[in-house]
């Protein structure tokens, strides 16, 4: 399937409902980047009005996941999608409760960084690993969207690897916030706050790899979660030589 | 009572989910009719081309695709339907149970009790209730009263009009509703107990409520009969069908497991059609 086809069907108006949620769905991307990009920004920087607009923003994020979640029982319930089409509502249904998790956990990083400068304390030396790792986060949810808006399982496939990565920069920084903890134990409870902020970020990061998932999934027909990735490699790869092998 | 087994929780029988989730498989399937090689010719333009397929027994087969597409004449070629139409030639075999049915041999009566067929329109005979079930069986000499009965109550029984028809047996048929038609015409089809049933858009003149009542009817009748159906309606193929078929200008473009097919087709024709996008 590719984002052309979408504009296939012969009735107009079906056309139009798919690009409107599909449209939606990238604007609510949009707003969670966003986000996220504000949360860590104004945790590094310790920005309270940042931070402010981070935690009263999420509502936004919110609203749109109500309204596309109502748009699609809409399209279920009155053009009965098959196939690709069929495949595209689950996909978006399924990206936008992750989308909505994710600003929720922009939100607890914005939430954190006000703690922080409620009580004027500035962590600059345990929040400098959060920093390359929010980067990271950023880049992959980023790229998933990316991924979503031009239907590429290709670019879906090498961005679920990189989650493993954020993964193993989570685990470094768990062990470094440890050393800290035990060497100033009146640390512990600010660096708990920095810990609670780089969870949120791996958190991301898995729901990011989720995204990839749901657009292999609309993509090539195939589920891909809960395995390995080389399996999921060989998974696309496989299915991509006999879909649509003719044309 | 105590819940002995370790799969019962919650009051929840885990065991009785045996139905396996995903797509099933055709090859794993007994097969009922099996098509080698169809061309069928009607006068100088060809109608089908090169058709293989297996039906498999004991399960619901759709055939669908666009106006002309050659499904209904498929359909017609599996008890000889086509035989009635002048300049028709067919080349290729089909067998039923590995006996090819254009064998010169064969009785097409005989073939035709065995292989029964619903019509898009229900067509009762103008005569009572009870005697268009019993007409079939009548044709074969059965003229035993007793033996009539039970057969009439048992097929009304089967196409879930016993209790709807039961005080009003010896009433003209063609004083019942098109729905209780088309199912009185399917009692009289499975009153003479075919292998398998041709149904030829059998709910497309019904009104939806009708219409489900004959799709729950397909469903129960599987248990017994070997189904294939021709319908216009894509929602009504993946509603009653085990598998289904696609066909387009006379070809056999896919024919998988039903859930397959509407949810990832393998051929790029078949998207387009059950999507709605042009070809």
């Amino acid at each position: 399937m590719e984002k052309s086809d979408l504009g296939h069907h012969i009735s107009q108006q079906f056309n139009q409902e798919l690009e409107d949620v599909r449209t939606r769905v990238l604007q609510m991307g949009g707003i969670v980047e966003q986000q996220l990009n504000d949360a860590i920004m104004s945790l590094t920087t310790m920005d309270m009005t940042l931070a402010e607009a981070v935690v009263t923003n999420d509502y936004k994020v919110n609203r749109l996941e109500v309204e596309i979640d109502e748009e699609c029982t809409h399209i279920l319930a009155r053009r009965q999608p098959a196939a690709s089409d069929l495949r595209l509502i689950l996909a978006i249904i399924k990206t936008i409760t992750d989308l909505e998790r994710i600003g929720d956990e922009a939100e607890r990083v914005g939430r954190m960084a006000l703690k922080f400068s409620e009580a004027d304390s500035k962590e600059t030396k345990a929040l400098i690993g959060i920093e390359h790792m929010g980067e990271r986060v950023q880049k992959i949810l980023h790229d998933s969207l990316d991924a979503f808006a031009r239907m590429d399982a290709e670019a879906a496939v090498k961005i679920a690897q990189q989650d493993k990565k954020v993964d193993e920069e989570y685990e470094n920084i768990l062990r470094q916030l440890m050393t800290y903890m035990m060497e100033d134990p009146r640390s512990i409870p600010r660096v708990i706050g920095v810990m609670w902020s780089a969870r949120a970020l791996e958190r991301i990061g898995d729901r990011a790899r989720n995204i990839c998932e749901y657009v292999i999934y609309l993509v090539k027909g195939k589920d891909v979660r809960h395995i390995s990735s080389d399996q999921v490699q060989k998974e696309a790869r496989e299915h991509h030589t006999n879909k649509h092998g003719e044309d | 009572m105590t819940e002995t087994s370790e799969t019962r929780t919650h009051g929840i029988d885990f065991d009785a989910l045996k139905r396996p989730f995903g797509a099933s498989d055709l090859s794993s399937e007994e097969i009922a009719l099996e098509v080698k090689n169809l061309d069928l010719h009607y006068g100088s333009s060809q109608a089908l081309y090169d058709i293989n397929m297996v039906i498999p027994k004991n399960r619901v087969t759709a055939f669908i695709g666009p106006s002309g597409c050659g499904k209904s004449t498929l359909l017609r070629c599996f008890n000889r339907m086509n035989d009635l139409v002048d300049g028709c030639q067919i080349k290729g075999e089909i067998k039923l149970h590995d006996e090819d049915i254009y064998n010169k041999q064969v009785n097409v009566a005989n073939l035709r009790r065995r292989i029964g067929m619903v019509f898009q329109k229900p067509n009762p005979f103008p005569k009572s209730i009870y005697e268009n079930v019993a007409y079939g069986l009548r044709i074969q000499g059965v003229n035993d009263k007793r033996k009539l009965d039970e057969a009439v109550e048992k097929a009304l029984r089967s196409a879930a009009l016993w209790d709807e028809m039961k005080d009003r047996l010896n009433d003209n048929a063609l004083g019942i509703s098109g729905g209780q038609q088309q199912r009185l015409v399917i009692a009289r089809a499975i009153a003479i107990e075919p292998e398998v049933m041709l149904l030829d858009e059998p709910a497309s003149a019904l009104d939806p409520i009708s219409t489900l009542k004959i799709e729950e009817l397909i469903y129960e009748l599987k248990q017994n009969y070997t189904i294939i159906i021709v319908t216009h309606n894509m929602q009504q193929a993946a509603r009653v069908s085990d598998y289904t078929a696609f066909m387009y200008m006379g070809k056999l473009i896919e024919h998988a497991d039903t859930n397959k097919l509407f949810t990832n087709p393998s051929e790029k024709q078949t998207e387009d059609y059950i999507t709605g996008r042009y070809g």
